[in-house]
């Protein structure tokens, strides 16, 4: 469980704050979706949590316990957060990467427990990755290579995951996939905090949404109560409309056009 | 990477230390060099191996596994394959605290090496304090500029140093940095070998850490390492391991940023085996390359640097063409 009190960050030279008293919380067994415009605070969120950036005011507490009272690899033994790109330079087997999400736990000297190879098998289980162990991370697409990142995520054997913007670059079916994937780590007792964009997709799987706007949350609750047509149109500053899909009962958002027909 | 590999590369090894130990202007057969480690070889024998041919080829060894070692490092923490300990102002400052040494006149070789090893750590340390001051720490970016700084500052400052020097001192300066294994003792060689074990196991013991370190500052972050202190760490000591090579071999280039390359395409991914293979492959690449410097215009020597350069070239090229 990820908790964010009354949190404040500004960058070195900003004129305002990122973000400014924003608190929220992500609860176990739920995906809850942070969603906000560009610029609006989402990925400060995440750099906070990196330590990255640090806090002006405020905190943010996993479990109950403050990051600040916590060293690096304990907030990784807590958090596994997901950034939004990651690049290998020099390739490795999927194998050793998701291995490498053992880190946090691990001595400097030893090989991998038997603690470690169960955590790891049980990521690769989950994110259906058995038949890849030996492929090397440049073979990888774009959909197999955010399950592997996900996977060493998993290994982590964090109670909370943040994931920031991991459907970017993934098509209908790796998405739905991924947020499938995401729902089943949910219901298995993790917390799972998403920033994500697509909001139609979080109005599917996520049971809690925290809307930010220019830095502060300006609404936060079920999906259906957050999207709102009038809210999200003052918030985006886009023209939408906001219905109700008929095959699936879920609310989804129609951006309308300014220019030109429909 | 496969058995098959690692013992080709072990026999390699061996192989160029035989060579380096028979061949020379006395030619010596394996029988005179296994008598003369016995002690059961004619004095002439025993003395060539012992105080000269040995000592070198250890000292070859040592170089060429410290300055692989310390490229693996690198070059997996800073996440750039062209990185290299001489990109990172080592040259410049040992050649800076060589040159002034030799000009000033003090010609006792371990002047050299210790004015040398100065140099390098001061070069090291001011190389962290720009990249501190401009603000971006110890990020990798900012070790490589201020690595590039400090290297274009002390290549001018041979340069001007040089320029009023007297030709004697130009061309002891001039050999130094061509760099060699001539003057290889066994004092020397215990003296290196103390830093590049140590180093070495150092980075051993880092490496799990550097292998984070190569997935990139957010994912490093991520699993949580401290990325500042934990490049900071890595660059301080693969620098003082290729300073200490420096200080006892001169300028020996490419092999920091070559054998690093060679070990990744013959198969090794994580950084502890890189670390091994390549200490290996450099020793024998370093040890084969003194052969060669001191056979092809026997009795004159070639500077090692050079035979070593002229390795890094068809290298590069058969790599351009994965550029491509």
């Amino acid at each position: 469980m990820i908790r964010f009190d009354g949190v404040q960050v500004t960058y070195p030279k900003a004129a305002v704050p990122a973000v400014d008293g924003v608190s929220f919380e992500a609860a176990r067994g739920i995906i809850t979706a942070v969603a906000g415009p560009n610029g609006s605070g989402k990925s400060t969120l995440v750099r906070a949590l990196l330590g990255r950036v640090s806090l002006g005011a405020g905190t943010i507490a996993v479990d109950g316990v403050s990051l600040e009272h916590l060293d690096r690899r304990s907030v990784a033994r807590a958090v596994a957060v997901v950034p939004q790109r990651e690049e290998p330079v020099f390739p490795r087997t999927v194998g050793e990467f998701v291995e490498l999400g053992r880190f946090p736990h691990g001595s400097p000297w030893g090989p991998l427990s038997g603690v470690d190879r169960e955590a790891c098998a049980e990521a690769i289980r989950r994110t259906e990755l058995e038949a890849f162990i030996e492929r090397k991370t440049d073979e990888l697409s774009g959909g197999e290579w955010q399950r592997v990142r996900v996977a060493r995520a998993l290994a982590q054997g964090a109670g909370t995951l943040v994931l920031d913007e991991p459907n970017s670059f993934l098509d209908i079916a790796h998405e739905m996939a991924l947020f499938e994937l995401l729902d089943s780590i949910a219901r298995g007792g993790v917390a799972v905090l998403l920033i994500s964009h697509q909001l139609n997709l979080v109005a599917r799987f996520a049971s809690r949404l925290v809307l930010l706007s220019k830095g502060t949350v300006v609404a936060d609750g079920t999906p259906a109560a957050v999207m709102d047509g009038d809210l999200l149109e003052q918030v985006y500053a886009w023209p939408l409309l906001v219905s109700r899909d008929p095959a699936i009962g879920v609310p989804v958002l129609v951006p309308l056009r300014r220019r030109g027909p429909r | 990477m496969s058995t098959r590999v690692w013992l080709a590369m072990a026999a390699a090894l061996i192989a160029s230390v035989i060579v380096a130990l028979i061949v020379g202007p006395v030619e010596l057969s394996i029988g005179d060099v296994f008598g003369a480690l016995h002690g059961s070889a004619d004095p002439q024998a025993t003395a060539i191996i012992r105080t000269i041919r040995l000592p070198r080829a250890v000292m070859g060894l040592l170089v060429g596994a410290g300055l692989s070692a310390s490229g693996v490092a690198l070059q997996a923490t800073m996440r750039n394959p062209l990185a290299e300990p001489y990109l990172l102002g080592v040259s410049g400052g040992a050649a800076v605290g060589a040159v002034l040494v030799s000009v000033a006149g003090f010609l006792h070789p371990a002047a050299v090496q210790i004015a040398a090893f100065s140099g390098a750590v001061l070069a090291v340390a001011l190389v962290i304090a720009v990249a501190h001051a401009s603000g971006a720490r110890s990020s990798s970016p900012a070790l490589v500029m201020a690595g590039v700084v400090i290297g274009a500052f002390a290549n001018a400052a041979i340069l001007v140093v040089l320029s009023g020097a007297p030709a004697t001192a130009v061309r002891d300066a001039l050999w130094w940095m061509m760099g060699s294994l001539s003057g290889a003792t066994w004092v020397g060689t215990a003296w290196l070998a103390t830093v590049v074990a140590v180093a070495f196991a150092t980075l051993w013991f880092l490496a799990r850490e550097i292998d984070v370190l190569s997935l990139g500052s957010d994912a490093a972050a991520a699993l949580g390492v401290d990325t500042d202190r934990a490049t900071r760490r890595v660059f301080v000591v693969a620098a003082l391991m290729a300073a200490a090579t420096v200080a006892s071999a001169g300028l020996i280039g490419f092999v920091g940023l070559v054998v690093p390359a060679i070990v990744r395409a013959l198969g090794a991914r994580s950084t502890r085996s890189s670390l091994i293979a390549a200490a290996i492959a450099g020793a024998a690449l370093l040890v084969g390359a003194d052969v060669v410097a001191r056979t092809i215009r026997a009795p004159a020597e070639l500077p090692l640097g050079a035979v070593t350069a002229l390795v890094g070239v068809p290298f590069f090229l058969a790599r351009m063409r994965h550029v491509a």
